[in-house]
């Protein structure tokens, strides 16, 4: 769960690292007022996304009416599809230096690594293929206590010596902190910029919390204005995924509910994690038009099944839902079944109209397959791969348009 | 011969008393397993289907003996505490069933076990399962499921997710192909032990002639396996499946498992192809193709 770069600041400003003089503007007026208490600034768009520069969205003002007319400028760019929530007014800083730290998690060698370079600013993997000699890597362990001397030698290892490697250790060494005790996935500075005058200062930065972890770290999503309901990925969540959340929250059995919305006219109750990602994939390949993604698994009860499935059929665009999984385990068949069916009727719709087709193999499939066929839907077995089971509910969307 | 666990395997399951891990032993018990001891604070004296509840580790092996394995399926919260007890008592194969666990705690529990010599397979997954020998975890439900999907033979089954590991199976063994040992590494960004950690197992065991992997965009794991088969010279055909196509256009966005999300470049599934068919591995578009790619690779490799 990405955090904006005033998040992460006011994250790093609770561990004492340096930052510059900055303000939150929310308008025009707050840009100015921000502007005449700071002097020269830095309009800064706060969006979750990388690449604010070439977008435009970053702007230097020398008066406070420039920077007011900036706000108006950066505030409707959109950075990767990403909207721009406020604007960070930032003191102006003359730099003499940019470095580069970055603290994340390297799933090779199971362990925290710290990343450093003396060539900050510009994009790290092109320095890392380039100047290799510029760039080094540290893990650290998750169980031994940590100490000042990984970020030195993280810092010493591409060359920095004297003053600077003395001011820049312990800014790395908390950074790491950072990183363990807030269940961070990514902790990121850069620039880390040395100024004329000596001193570093954190010009941009920004964290990544693991979402397994927001309930370990309430007191401080609160205190930072996180609501529950920011996903922070690649867009924020439509009112159809939050519905679906839900569904899913409403009893504790199972999963079924957590869904992403596209815009075709197949829903699918689909699961479980791989099995999910396998038929999505089958259905797209035979030209099938998925108007969701979604999980089951872990057993749901007939009802998260049931509210699911309304969930879907109330969907606009939605003709008929296909149910599929892959040879289950722990998931029974029956009792899925129930659930799509009561949830078909619970929608006014006849099941076997509206299931295009059942395909769940596995514990309880013959109490599954008698349910299924008294209502005349669709189902097969295992003996029909995912792949041709996708295949025959895209042909029933087929003969219909 | 078996990788990991055999029919003599000994193990516990902690959380025992919990509503999936009363399924999970009974499913095991019927497959054969050797559950010797049941953990759950507070439980000791009860049984589940006359397994013996203990408070600690410690208590059923100070009762049994040396103890090989353990199944923690215990709350999130609660799942580093056991791994951890686990570890301390010489346990030496974990596999970790729970899900939602932050990855600090995973690598911790990882840590812990390089330090004792253990191994963790998952979280986040099935278990592992040599057919017709012995099962330890979730992998192919109730015993009769089980066995209807999982038959002996000589394929290695290798799977980010639990559910892939019984289709891919269970096609195998329709096509006539029984497996050798399969096993549920878990979806999560951080696993106990990845593909490559179990390809000189597999290597080193006569009775595996090939190996099927299930596949799925995010982290690094295939690219450490290409890699591996590249260094090693790997006597094992590998046929793998890809899932998740369609992620590679929806970079950021998080879907099925913790450890499936495009960031990088090297996340999406089609570098991940490139990457494993320029190391001899052949990627299958469909799962039922994957009894025909293993024939193929292996009347090429006599």
């Amino acid at each position: 769960m990405r955090f904006y770069e005033y998040e992460s600041k006011a994250l790093f400003e609770r561990r004492g690292l340096p930052l510059g003089r900055s303000r939150l503007a929310h308008d025009a007026d707050g840009a100015r007022a921000a502007a005449a208490e700071i002097g020269a600034v830095v309009l800064k768009s706060q969006v979750l996304s990388g690449g604010r520069m070439k977008a435009g969205a970053v702007k230097f003002a020398d008066t406070p009416d420039e920077a007011a007319s900036h706000f108006e400028t950066i505030l409707p760019i959109e950075v990767n599809g990403q909207k721009a929530r406020s604007v960070l007014v930032e003191e102006k800083t003359p730099i003499a230096q940019e470095y580069f730290v970055s603290v994340t998690w390297d799933g090779r060698a199971k362990k925290p690594v710290v990343l450093f370079s003396d060539m900050g600013g510009i994009d790290i993997e092109e320095v890392a293929e380039k100047h290799p000699e510029h760039v080094s890597k540290t893990h650290f362990s998750t169980i031994l206590p940590i100490t000042p001397r990984i970020a030195k030698e993280a810092v010493g290892a591409v060359g920095v010596t004297g003053g600077e490697l003395n001011r820049l250790t312990p800014i790395v060494f908390e950074l790491m902190q950072l990183f363990l005790d807030f269940d961070l996935t990514l902790a990121e500075i850069n620039p880390l910029a040395r100024l004329e005058d000596g001193r570093f200062i954190v010009l941009d930065g920004h964290v990544d919390m693991e979402a397994e972890a927001r309930g370990k770290h309430k007191a401080l999503l609160e205190e930072l204005g996180i609501g529950e309901d920011e996903t922070r990925q690649a867009r924020p969540p439509t009112s159809f995924e939050i519905a679906g959340r839900k569904v899913n929250e409403a009893d504790h059995r199972g999963v079924a509910g957590n869904v992403v919305e596209f815009d075709g006219d197949l829903g699918l109750v689909i699961g479980a994690g791989g099995g999910s990602l396998t038929l999505f994939d089958a259905v797209r390949n035979q030209g099938g038009r998925p108007a969701n993604y979604c999980e089951i698994g872990g057993n749901p009860s007939v009802k998260k099944a049931c509210e699911l499935t309304k969930l879907i059929l109330a969907k606009p665009g939605v003709e008929k839902i296909a149910v599929m999984m892959n040879v289950v385990s722990n998931t029974r068949v029956d009792i899925v079944a129930r659930g799509v069916i009561k949830g078909c009727i619970e929608s006014g719709r006849d099941p076997a109209e509206v299931i295009a087709i059942f395909r769940i193999p596995g514990a309880w499939e013959d109490e599954g397959f008698k349910i299924l066929a008294k209502y005349g839907v669709e189902y097969c077995d295992r003996s029909v791969s995912m792949y041709d089971a996708a295949g025959r509910a895209v042909a029933k969307m087929g003969a219909q348009s | 011969m078996t990788i990991l666990i055999s029919s003599e395997t000994t193990f516990i399951v902690q959380g025992i008393t919990g509503r999936e891990a009363v399924n999970l032993t009974r499913e095991n018990l019927d497959y054969g397993a050797r559950i010797v001891g049941g953990v759950t604070p507070g439980r000791a004296g009860r049984d589940i289907y006359g397994v013996p509840v203990y408070d600690c580790v410690r208590d059923a092996v100070e009762r049994h003996g040396p103890i090989q394995g353990s199944i923690v399926s215990v709350p999130p919260g609660f799942t580093r505490d056991a791994v951890f007890e686990a570890l301390e008592n010489g346990i030496e194969i974990i596999v970790i069933v729970t899900e939602n666990i932050p990855r600090k705690e995973v690598a911790q529990m990882v840590e812990l076990a390089n330090l004792r010599g253990a191994r963790i397979i998952g979280p986040n997954c099935l278990g592992i399962i040599s057919p017709g020998e012995a099962k330890m975890g979730g992998v192919g439900g109730p015993a009769a499921n089980t066995k209807q999907a999982y038959t002996k033979g000589n394929i290695g089954v290798m799977s980010r997710s639990g559910g892939m590991t019984t289709e891919i199976a269970s096609t195998l063994t329709a096509a006539g192909l029984g497996q050798s040992t399969c096993v549920s590494i878990g979806g999560d960004a951080i696993v106990g032990t990845t593909y490559a950690e179990l390809m000189p197992l597999f290597e080193a065991d006569p009775e595996t002639h090939a190996i099927a992997i299930y596949s799925e965009p995010g982290g690094r794991m295939e690219a450490e396996l290409a890699e591996w088969v590249k260094a090693n010279d790997s006597r094992l055909p590998i046929v793998a499946f890809m899932a998740g196509r369609f992620m590679d256009e929806m970079k950021g966005m998080r879907f099925g498992h913790a450890g499936t999300i495009v960031e990088g470049k090297e996340d999406t599934t089609a570098e991940k192809i490139a990457r494993m068919e320029a190391s001899g591995i052949s990627v299958a578009e469909r799962i039922e193709e994957i009894p025909e790619l293993i024939r193929k690779r292996l009347s090429e490799a006599k």
